[in-house]
């Protein structure tokens, strides 16, 4: 199926008075694929996504959806996206199969066609021994599953999702990371953010990392790692002043933390079999690079907010 | 599901013109929802409206009626009964909506999100806000016709001018809701609605000619009761429920139309201020 671009950002900015959350980015996200949005806390992410699903008017810049501008075809696009936000939004006054027809009807779906999606998602997500339980007795995992559901009832082609799995145990994130592969095997195009790194890693085919409003990097998880860390890490405990005088003069790029150093390296068994046997006092260890020493470089190890 | 069926059922997208309007009929996708979760309710929802017309009659017709006898309203000697019952059913209009768009609308918006779940459907904010005040005005209409069926074994109303009452009442709760839009939308908190309670809806709970006739205020405070949108609704009801309509009618049918026309599409334009960012 040749890929076509789904959502297209010219320059886009979101300015809350005095305060500048997305800062004139561009990306591009075609169809077929997983986009997703990394950075720390009030790094813009939301901001960028409220914009897409049209909770936000741009303060400049364009926002094409499907080929149209996000300003005079809110309508039709938000026929054709689904959105799970941060917060959960179901609604606690009615049952969880009452949650999915109710919000049917909100696209103008037939009842009939209603309540044969809703079985049929119910099922996807694993929720229809759930079906006329109420609201408030989920727990989070089925809470939002429940929603990832709810946002498919009328089949969407684009899927935007705000921290899916914020706040989830590891059972219930790898059941909706699961399940977000099988909504992308079928070829919905996704769009997610997220401050998991392994998550990022695991779901998404593309993703840019932001900063302050601003897209640092972008590109593939496997390639970023490889391009700005190399292919391994190696951290040592309490490094002793020999280490960081062999590392200077040998002209390898280290970090030094308040009781740890790190290497980003392409020659990890060479230069860890060296530091082990020479240098390591209390403790080294070699692993491979991950998403996390990008995001890291890229966004700094201070603290946000 | 592959993408060519997964349209199924949804009108296509371009069947809209470019720019599509903020408002349409789909406002009543936001009335359904709300009507459904009242109605699985419906024996609690039911009993306010039957039972407090008991409660009044009782505590003003049978024991302040024993002071008050009889009065002349319109040239007619009515009970006091029958002078208050349409002051009730006013009220009964007026709190429905307002507590509806205030209290009740303020916790699906702030606390269950309920607004921002909608808010990513096709729905645009007006038609939601549109949908609540639609909402909160039939909650008034079906408690009018709940109270009216009360009031009528007690003989209180005259028909066929009466079933007037029922239009006026949904008229009435728009008006009211949107006023109580008005106040959610500027609202910082739940427990803010204590002032709007105090400041408006209780003065006119008193003053709008509803337990004694207005005629025995003083200049100034008849002249005040004039804005309140219920005294042009008790004084409706009150027409209709005796039978005693004049012309002087129209012009409180025209001031509640005007008041609506105003409230309304304020309430919308807040609420898109304080939900739009």
């Amino acid at each position: 199926m040749p890929s076509f671009p789904v959502v297209q950002a010219d320059k886009i900015s979101k300015r809350f008075n005095h305060l500048t959350a997305v800062d004139q980015i561009s990306f591009e996200i075609h169809s077929g694929e997983c986009f997703g949005f990394l950075g720390p806390n009030g790094a813009g992410k939301t901001s960028t996504i409220r914009m897409i699903y049209g909770f936000s008017p741009l303060s400049g810049g364009r926002l094409l959806v499907f080929g149209q501008d996000i300003k005079n075809h809110l309508r039709e696009i938000k026929a054709r996206i689904g959105v799970c936000q941060q917060e959960n939004n179901l609604d606690p006054d009615l049952t969880v199969w009452e949650n999915l027809l109710v919000y049917a009807r909100y696209f103008n779906l037939p009842a009939q066609t209603a309540k044969e999606r809703a079985e049929a998602w119910l099922d996807f997500m694993g929720l229809s021994h759930k079906k006329q339980a109420p609201i408030p007795e989920l727990s989070g995992g089925l809470m939002r599953r429940l929603v990832i559901a709810r946002a498919l009832i009328h089949n969407p082609e684009l899927l935007i999702l705000d921290e899916p799995t914020t706040g989830l145990d590891p059972q219930s994130r790898h059941q909706v990371w699961e399940q977000l592969w099988q909504l992308k095997a079928r070829g919905l195009c996704i769009l997610l953010t997220t401050h998991y790194m392994d998550e990022a890693e695991q779901i998404c085919d593309r993703l840019v990392i932001m900063d302050q409003g601003r897209i640092l990097v972008e590109g593939v998880p496997g390639f970023l790692i490889k391009e700005h860390i190399g292919g391994n890490v190696i951290e040592v405990e309490n490094p002793s002043r020999r280490l960081i005088d062999f590392l200077k003069a040998s002209q390898v790029h280290f970090e030094h933390l308040l009781h740890r150093l790190v290497v980003h390296t392409r020659e990890g068994e060479k230069l860890f079999s060296r530091i082990s046997g020479d240098f390591c006092e209390s403790g080294c260890t070699l692993r491979m690079a991950t998403l996390e020493d990008v995001f890291l470089k890229f966004t700094g190890r201070g603290l946000r907010e | 599901m592959n993408q060519a069926s997964s349209n199924a059922g949804i009108p296509s997208p371009n069947s809209q013109g470019p720019t599509p309007s903020s408002l349409s009929w789909r406002f009543l996708r936001v009335w359904q929802r709300n009507w459904d979760v009242y109605i699985k309710t419906w024996k609690i929802n039911f009993l306010p409206p039957l039972l407090e017309p008991f409660f009044y009659l009782l505590a003003f017709g049978a024991g302040l009626g024993y002071l008050v006898g009889q009065l002349t309203f319109a040239g007619k000697l009515i009970s006091y009964s029958a002078f208050i019952a349409p002051g009730l059913l006013a009220i009964n209009i007026m709190q429905n909506a307002f507590f509806e768009n205030t209290y009740a609308s303020y916790v699906r918006m702030y606390y269950q999100k309920t607004f921002d779940a909608i808010m990513a459907t096709p729905l645009t904010v007006e038609e939601i806000i549109l949908g609540e005040i639609f909402w909160g005005a039939s909650r008034s209409l079906m408690a009018t016709a709940l109270m009216m069926l009360i009031l009528s074994f007690f003989g209180l109303l005259t028909y066929p001018w009466a079933l007037g009452i029922l239009p006026i009442a949904l008229l009435g709760g728009l008006a009211f809701g949107a006023v109580g839009m008005c106040f959610t939308a500027l609202m910082p908190n739940i427990e803010t609605f204590n002032l709007p309670v105090f400041l408006f809806i209780t003065p006119m709970f008193l003053f709008s000619g509803t337990f004694f006739p207005l005629e025995q205020l003083p200049l100034w405070a008849k002249i005040l009761a004039g804005f309140f949108p219920l005294t042009h609704v008790v004084e409706l009801t009150r027409a209709l429920a005796l039978d005693t309509l004049t012309l002087f009618n129209l012009g409180n049918l025209f001031y509640l139309l005007i008041f609506t026309l105003i409230a309304l599409p304020l309430a919308l334009r807040l609420m898109v201020r304080r939900l739009i960012h």
